[in-house]
């Protein structure tokens, strides 16, 4: 048996499209925070995203509108399995207006080693600028373990 | 200083770089650049709630670290993907080492990427913390 709380119905749910805004101050400390010295974020004023800084898209949803939140995984439980962005061209720069979608891509099953059966749960981030154009996607799977660690 | 089309020839790499050893106060700063505040990652108590010994490191912290890594080598306006799979955990005292090697590179219509694996060592165990992939354009 799967999580007792994960609903298998979410897959395809898909969140109303959103803004966020891409901030220097905000790439300025997520780039110090991944521990890097690259000149250009403290000099430039329009500096390049790092690479997984489209992760902060936290910060422009809610728990009513995310929809992994909606699917309901058990935060004691939960490991972060993979994550992966796709760029289809240069990343964002600070100054730029992305809107963002959110839709659960994929809901499966697998026995675990140790932890009983785990719940994967894949989502899909799309990025889009201005002119409506995809920039960027985003794919995130989250486990939740069959119980907690031990 | 960006590596040439010259050098980045298959197997080929840069210095493996450490990290570390990771705090907690490392842990707390993603966070709070990040936006994720699981409390797994900084309160001891929900930690040991959830059966672990304490708090570990957030995934996302070592893949920005690695991506850190990856973009002061190739740059940053250049990166088309990047990709990570989370392996072991992290914790606080772990020394980190990172390292990425050019899996292959391709040239099509003055199109020029090279594709790479990645990986990130825990100094003490040996153990694998990520195990990665990423895609640069090369000018």
């Amino acid at each position: 048996m799967g999580s007792e709380v994960v609903d298998h119905d979410k897959v395809g749910l898909t969140d109303e499209a959103a803004t966020m805004p891409v901030e220097r101050g905000k790439i300025r400390e997520f780039a110090r925070a991944c521990m890097s010295d690259d000149p250009d974020y403290v000099e430039s004023p329009s500096p390049v995203v790092p690479p997984t800084f489209l992760t902060t898209v936290n910060f422009w949803m809610t728990s009513e509108t995310s929809p992994l939140a909606q699917v309901g995984l058990d935060l004691r439980r939960l490991l972060h399995g993979a994550q992966e962005y796709v760029f289809h061209g240069p990343p964002p720069r600070a100054g730029d207006e992305l809107t963002f979608r959110t839709r659960v891509d994929a809901i499966y099953e697998k026995e675990g080693k140790r932890g009983g059966t785990m719940t994967f749960v894949e989502t899909v981030t799309e990025f889009r600028d201005a002119e409506g154009t995809l920039v960027a996607e985003a794919r995130s799977t989250a486990i939740e373990t069959g119980k907690v660690a031990s | 200083m960006s590596a040439t089309w010259e050098d980045l020839v298959e197997g080929s790499g840069p210095e493996p770089r450490g990290y570390g050893p990771l705090t907690r106060t490392d842990f707390v700063r993603y966070q709070g650049a990040s936006g994720d505040f699981n409390p797994i990652h900084h309160d001891e108590e929900f930690a040991a709630s959830a059966g672990y010994p304490g708090v570990f490191s957030v995934g996302m912290l070592q893949a920005g670290i690695l991506a850190t890594y990856c973009t002061e080598w190739l740059g940053t306006e250049h990166v088309r993907r990047f990709a990570v799979q989370f392996r072991e955990q992290v914790w606080p005292g772990d020394r980190l080492v990172c390292s990425a090697t050019v899996a292959s590179r391709h040239n099509s219509g003055g199109a020029r990427t090279v594709d790479l694996d990645l990986l990130v060592t825990r100094v003490e165990s040996g153990g694998t913390a990520i195990k990665g992939a990423a895609t640069f354009v090369v000018p």
